[in-house]
């Protein structure tokens, strides 16, 4: 048992040294966050819609996270990461950097607000995903390019 | 031969001015006649309200970064860019005199559904009247009433910024006559009401095509395109296909895009973006039935 339990650590670790050599440009780094804020919103959407039970302790774990990331997240847009990468950050970024930091820091703050207030049931998440999702919405409406 | 010349010279002046008539009678501002607006009645205000979002007036009607109830001042917008020039979203606010207080409900539903002003004269198709054409005079009234109730502000925008030749407005009239059009966009099964009012909602108020069907070089649609997908007018990026061929939603089932246009998540929990932003606060207030009849609509059109 212990032995499946350190072989599954190494593995995790492997998989995780790799990922970061080969994604350590900013472009990459950036791109990784975001889907760690995506998948906490998803963990925390399929219980606002039923379709998973509610569990406190999972609600505090895809805040927790959401709130950690998104407080790193503008560290990654370092001048002459503006293109490659297939990166959907808009120049706009560089050109309103301060506007760009504050609307993340929004969604870090709004977080730490539910956090404190933990969402007690299904419809607490609902609400607090109502929150959330405008921030998201907020920032991604000038600063993201879907270029398909 | 100099009698000749002048009966050649007169011939063509001639023709020139039967060619100008012409003209002028296919393309002059061709308004409903008075009795379309007529006994309509007193306007339902609460579905005036639903019409209005989903009309989506706000977004390009209220001032850029307007939240909560400051949406509901229509003091005129953002400059809306196009390949043609700037457009100005006027001030459609209730005041008498910066807005459309004094206006009549003929002369807001002309406007709304022919695309012709007040004062007779043609509008640009920036206003996206070639989707309101569809739109049900019961439903301009209950909009024209509910807009009457909303604030009043005193901004006058500036007008258009447009290069010749798209600064002559008479020249939209030959726009209408090629583009204009009230017929539906594509064939849907008529004998389902939830497709027909998920396509008079997609096709009419909501006027999704308006930005995710491409235009030819005169601004009207690319025939067989419709809602495949177009470059954003206002720089880089795109506007999704969003026929069931998308590489973004045509995976989604319909339920994934009522929800979406509920809460401005994808499936994924990815979130809503760009100038669908806008969009997505304007549907989060239709009913879910609505939603779902635009949803269900998505999936029945042609695949792209």
């Amino acid at each position: 048992m212990k032995i499946r339990a350190l072989m599954l650590a190494a593995a995790l670790a492997g998989l995780g040294v790799t990922a970061v050599t080969a994604a350590d440009e900013p472009q990459a780094v950036r791109q990784a966050l975001m889907k760690k804020v995506g998948q906490a919103a998803g963990a925390l959407g399929g219980i606002a819609k039923g379709e998973k039970p509610y569990d406190a302790e999972i609600v505090k774990v895809s805040l927790t996270t959401i709130s950690e990331t998104v407080k790193v997240f503008p560290d990654h847009f370092p001048t002459g990461s503006e293109t490659g990468s297939e990166t959907e950050a808009s120049p706009k970024i560089w050109e309103n950097m301060d506007d760009f930091k504050a609307k993340a820091a929004k969604l870090g703050s709004d977080t730490d607000a539910v956090l404190a207030q933990l969402p007690a049931d299904q419809a607490g998440v609902g609400a607090a995903m109502g929150i959330l999702g405008k921030d998201c919405g907020s920032c991604h409406e000038t600063y993201r390019l879907k270029k398909n | 031969m100099g009698r000749r010349i002048r009966k050649l010279v007169s011939g063509l002046v001639f023709v020139g001015l039967v060619g100008g008539a012409a003209f002028w009678w296919l393309t002059k501002p061709a308004p409903w006649p008075a009795d379309h607006w007529e006994g309509l009645g007193e306007p339902d205000l609460v579905n005036g309200e639903k019409i209005f979002w989903a009309g989506g007036c706000v977004s390009c009607h209220a001032k850029r970064g307007s939240e909560g109830d400051a949406r509901l001042v229509l003091a005129g917008g953002p400059p809306l860019k196009s390949p043609f020039g700037t457009f100005h979203a006027p001030n459609i606010s209730p005041d008498e005199t910066a807005g459309i207080g004094a206006w009549t409900l003929a002369e807001f539903g002309n406007a709304m559904t022919r695309g012709v002003g007040r004062n007779g004269e043609h509008l640009y198709p920036s206003f996206p009247y070639a989707s309101y054409i569809r739109m049900a005079p019961k439903d301009v009234n209950d909009l024209w009433g509910y807009m009457k109730t909303l604030p009043k502000a005193s901004d006058v925008a500036p007008g258009h910024e447009l290069p010749f030749p798209y600064s002559m407005r008479l020249a939209l009239g030959g726009w209408k006559l090629l583009f204009l059009t009230d017929t539906p966009r594509v064939a849907i099964d008529a004998a389902d009401p939830k497709l027909t009012r998920g396509q008079y909602l997609v096709e009419g108020p909501g006027h999704c095509g308006e930005c995710h069907t491409p235009r030819n070089a005169l601004g009207g649609f690319e025939p067989g395109q419709w809602l495949a997908g177009a470059p954003n007018p206002e720089g880089e990026g795109r506007i999704p296909n969003i026929t069931s061929g998308s590489k973004s939603i045509g995976g989604w089932s319909a339920s994934d895009i009522a929800s979406y246009l509920e809460t401005g998540f994808t499936p994924e929990f990815d979130s809503v973006g760009g100038s669908m932003v806008e969009v997505q606060k304007n549907m989060a207030k239709l009913t879910a039935a609505d939603r779902e009849a635009i949803a269900a609509y998505l999936k029945a059109i042609p695949t792209l």
